[in-house]
């Protein structure tokens, strides 16, 4: 299927999912769906530089947050419609990839993983102290009654959310066809021999780096309006950092769909446990099925039903 | 004005909090720096360690330290299993990268939760006799519970030092970290000698933990704040350098308790942070190591 096709078949998507949304009355449904999608638009981003270049960011509360905190301080100054604030939380979400990117890459990937994951600690501490977005006592974000198009206001972020999602996931199959893709499984297999192979590895990590932070970033910015209060630890909670992670390894790292099956399994798990166990089991579930994935089917969900067919 | 009293008790009170930072970065100073195996999950079995020396404590009435130095064969058999596990599924497959830095961060998740589920999120704390006590150094008042820690650390540190260099085991484990493929050139199979040293990693964690829990009463997420602190010494120190690592750790504690005296105790975890990304970027051979 060519980008455009499958571009179209998304709308296509959009479109049914806001006339089914039409008979939905229930605001619950919306609550749930945006947090499914902001975990397929997390997970997909986290996978283009995990998944198709082998580099592992743990540090993606920090962008995710970054995104969420610069809407915080942006909605403090002037008020500004949600989808701007969305593109101002990537961009400085990208701009944090940039320069993690151009410090660390150049080291084996084990060095930017490590510095991914004190990122998150560093800007934990940096949000703690800045009392304009309401430092480690939270920060309340008054979120209007109704979406620009009447109906409720979470009604309107989940739109939002699905738009972006499909945005990220047409992007991640896009790249994944393209030279840029084919660049960064060299890289994944072989980062030497790709290099001597003339693929500019250094660009090529720092682009997907920037991508991938910067979709972060757009996953984060609507937070603060879901959520109507936002404090450090929630915005930095390790749970998103673990199911960003665990959700691509989960479904598959090599493609597109493997990051969105993830999410929705690993999130529908978590909804069900959440409803009949405890919250710290169903956390320990997420961390069970991430290690087992990894030891037993390193290709994910996507891997097992691929060899399932090959076998046949 | 900077009161000068003011500043040595804080720069004291650094050395000591850097000593048992070290005691913290050792075990990844073995298993990330001599071993190349990226121990993320090293702080929370600290942390595992901590709540092991509790239950002792409490229970029995033994002093942490002793109890801590008791844990470390578990502390090695956990260890060597975690390697066996990890060898099995990454290293041999040659997938160390991506899946083997996931599997350890699954583990530390799960070895967290795990104490959550099993001892509650609560403070738990020691009781032992020099807690709460203090003595005079260089006309400074040092708290015992940070003298013991740096003591016990020190000698821990210098202890396994010693037995790298002098004996045969020890050289091999160096060998080991210097050139893998001459080893298994020679006839020589690394993967014994590197189940050894894991697990001896693995094993300071207990004493680690009970240093941890002698200082601050612990809670299961505290082991988080400790892994950039243990990774910015180990690559600041040098890969394989346990003095580059101890001097790392202990400019680290000097820094900390500066910024938290002079400042703001908040800021105090972002500053491992401040080290550890200048050293990867520009010096990444640290200060004594190997380069990278």
């Amino acid at each position: 299927m060519s980008n455009w096709r499958f571009c179209l078949l998304l709308a296509t998507l959009v479109v049914a999912f806001w006339l089914a949304g039409r008979l939905v009355t229930n605001e619950y449904v919306f609550f749930t769906g945006y947090a499914v999608l902001q975990y397929i638009l997390l997970a997909t981003a986290w996978n283009l530089l995990g998944g198709y270049a082998g580099y592992i960011n743990f540090g993606s509360a920090a962008f995710f947050a970054l995104g969420a905190y610069v809407s915080v301080a942006l909605n403090k100054l002037v008020e500004l419609p949600v989808p701007v604030l969305i593109l101002a939380g990537g961009v400085s979400s990208g701009t944090l990839g940039l320069v993690m990117g151009y410090l660390t890459l150049k080291l084996r990937g084990v060095f930017f993983s490590i510095a991914t994951l004190a990122l998150a600690i560093v800007f934990q501490a940096v949000i703690t102290n800045w009392e304009f977005v309401g430092g480690s006592s939270g920060a309340y974000v008054i979120r209007p009654a109704n979406g620009p198009w009447g109906g409720p206001y979470v009604e309107y972020l989940f739109y939002v959310m699905l738009i972006l999602a499909c945005a990220a996931v047409a992007l991640a199959r896009g790249i994944e066809r393209s030279a840029i893709g084919y660049g960064l499984a060299a890289i994944r297999d072989d980062e030497v021999a790709a290099e001597i192979s003339g693929v500019p590895t250094l660009k090529l990590k720092v682009l997907a780096t920037v991508l991938s932070g910067t979709l972060m970033g757009m996953a984060g910015a609507p937070l603060p309006f879901y959520v109507a209060y936002l404090d450090p630890p929630s915005a930095f909670n390790l749970s998103y950092a673990v199911n960003t992670i665990a959700m691509p390894l989960v479904g598959g790292t090599r493609t597109w769909i493997g990051p969105v099956i993830g999410a929705i399994l690993l999130d529908g798990v978590q909804e069900a446990a959440m409803v009949t166990i405890s919250s710290a089991s169903n956390l320990l579930l997420v961390g069970l099925l991430m290690v087992a994935f990894i030891t037993l089917a390193p290709n994910g969900i996507v891997g097992l039903v691929q060899s399932a067919r090959r076998r046949k | 004005m900077v009161d000068p009293l003011a500043v040595l008790n804080a720069v004291v009170a650094g050395v000591m909090l850097g000593g048992f930072y070290a005691a913290v970065a050792l075990g990844i100073a073995i298993a990330f720096g001599m071993l190349d195996v990226p121990n993320l999950s090293h702080p929370a079995f600290v942390v595992a360690g901590a709540f092991a020396t509790w239950q002792l404590n409490s229970r029995l009435g033994l002093d942490p330290v002793v109890a801590g130095v008791l844990l470390t064969p578990v502390f090695y058999g956990l260890g060597v299993v975690v390697y066996r596990l990890y060898h099995v599924c990454f290293e041999r497959r040659g997938e160390t990268a991506l899946q083997g830095l996931a599997f350890f961060f699954g583990l530390l998740f799960i070895t967290e939760v795990a104490l959550v589920m099993i001892a509650g999120a609560d403070y738990r704390s020691v009781v032992a006799p020099y807690i709460g006590s203090s003595r005079e150094i260089l006309g400074v008042t040092v708290p015992n519970r940070m003298l013991v820690p740096f003591v016990v650390s020190i000698v821990m540190i210098a202890t396994l030092h010693q037995f790298l260099l002098r004996t045969f085991t020890g050289r091999a484990i160096q060998a080991v970290a210097q050139d893998q493929t001459a080893l298994r050139l020679m006839g020589i199979g690394p993967t014994r000698i590197k189940a050894f040293a894991f697990g001896v990693a693995t094993a300071t964690a207990s004493i680690a933990g009970a240093l941890l829990i002698i200082i601050e009463p612990v809670e299961p997420s505290v082991g988080r704040d400790f892994i950039g602190r243990a990774f910015a010494a180990v690559v600041l120190g040098g890969m394989g350098s346990f003095w580059g690592m101890l001097f790392a750790s202990i400019i680290l504690g000097i820094t900390e308790s500066l910024v938290s005296d002079m400042w703001n105790p908040s800021w105090a975890p972002a500053i491992a942070f401040g080290f550890l990304l200048p050293t990867l970027a520009f010096r990444s051979s640290g200060l004594l190591g190997r380069r990278l």
